[in-house]
């Protein structure tokens, strides 16, 4: 099967409430080797302007990736994680996740188009506060590899 | 007006504003994959690396990007300074399991906007380099 072309444009329904805790961002900074302050002391977060500790940019990956997963999870989709290869990534934010967000990721598949035997799939997470304010817009370029 | 360092200093395009080598072992894509939920066994399985036809055990490419934006971090003083951050995987990052790998991480300035700088990472591993066109743009 290959990548269904139907995912672009398809609704998929905003990703639960996520809670941005404290430790998780701690962890997460130390395995991105994150050492500055204002990653684990809520206080130097604070000098900063911050409610509690910022989180390294990257970490709207794992917002992005509860609605990745819905991505995959569609029968339909032609798309085999075996076969899926990370190719490109950015994001473009309003303003830095801090401890004690909760976010909500709303996905949307906006290309696909074929590449050798397989596609390249282009999804974007936009990913929002509980109030569906603007936090920071994720996106993925996934490469899937042709059966052989 | 020029944009100026969180320490107040003019930059000029091509100055290196900062950088640092990360050495990678088994032990840190154990944990990455533990923080971020990307639990993809060839970033841990020797023998599921192999059989999918890679060169071995690789870093996620979300920790490189991760660890390679951090690095201008400090010199930016407030991370939420990133407006945007873009990268292409092109090489992947072997970590053997003895030896680990060395990720180099260099961040120069590559262009100045109005109101924003963009700063471009060289991120190498064993010679070569392994992120297309990472770019990070910050409010200047």
């Amino acid at each position: 099967m290959s990548v269904n072309p139907d995912l672009v444009g398809r609704d998929f329904p905003p990703t639960p409430p996520y809670l941005v805790g404290r430790e998780k961002v701690r962890e997460f900074a130390r395995a991105v080797f994150a050492t500055d302050a204002q990653h684990i002391d809520p206080a130097a977060a604070q000098a900063l302007g911050y409610a509690d500790v910022v989180a390294p940019p990257t970490f709207a990956m794992v917002v992005q990736d509860i609605a990745l997963q819905q991505l995959l999870a569609q029968p339909d989709s032609g798309i085999a994680l075996e076969r899926t290869v990370h190719a490109e990534q950015r994001f473009r934010y309003t303003r830095p996740i801090v401890a004690g967000d909760e976010l909500v990721a709303q996905l949307k598949v906006t290309g696909i188009r074929p590449f050798g035997k397989g596609a390249m799939v282009t999804s974007e997470a936009e990913i929002s506060d509980v109030a569906g304010t603007h936090v920071v817009t994720a996106t993925s370029v996934l490469l899937i590899g042709g059966e052989e | 007006m020029t944009p100026s360092t969180s320490s107040g200093t003019d930059l000029e395009v091509g100055a290196v504003v900062a950088e640092r080598t990360v050495h990678l072992t088994r032990e840190s894509l154990v944990r990455y994959a533990g923080a971020s939920g990307d639990f993809n066994p060839i970033h841990y399985r020797d023998d599921v690396a192999t059989r999918v036809g890679l060169p071995g055990v690789l870093a996620h490419g979300m920790l490189t990007m991760g660890l390679a934006a951090e690095t201008i971090v400090e010199w930016l003083g407030d991370a939420g300074r990133i407006l945007e951050y873009g990268v292409r995987f092109t090489r992947p990052v072997v970590v053997d399991a003895d030896n680990g790998a060395d990720v180099t991480v260099v961040a120069k300035v590559g262009a100045i906007e109005e109101d924003a700088v963009r700063v471009d990472l060289t991120v190498t591993f064993a010679g070569t380099t392994v992120l297309g066109k990472a770019q990070v743009r910050v409010r200047a």
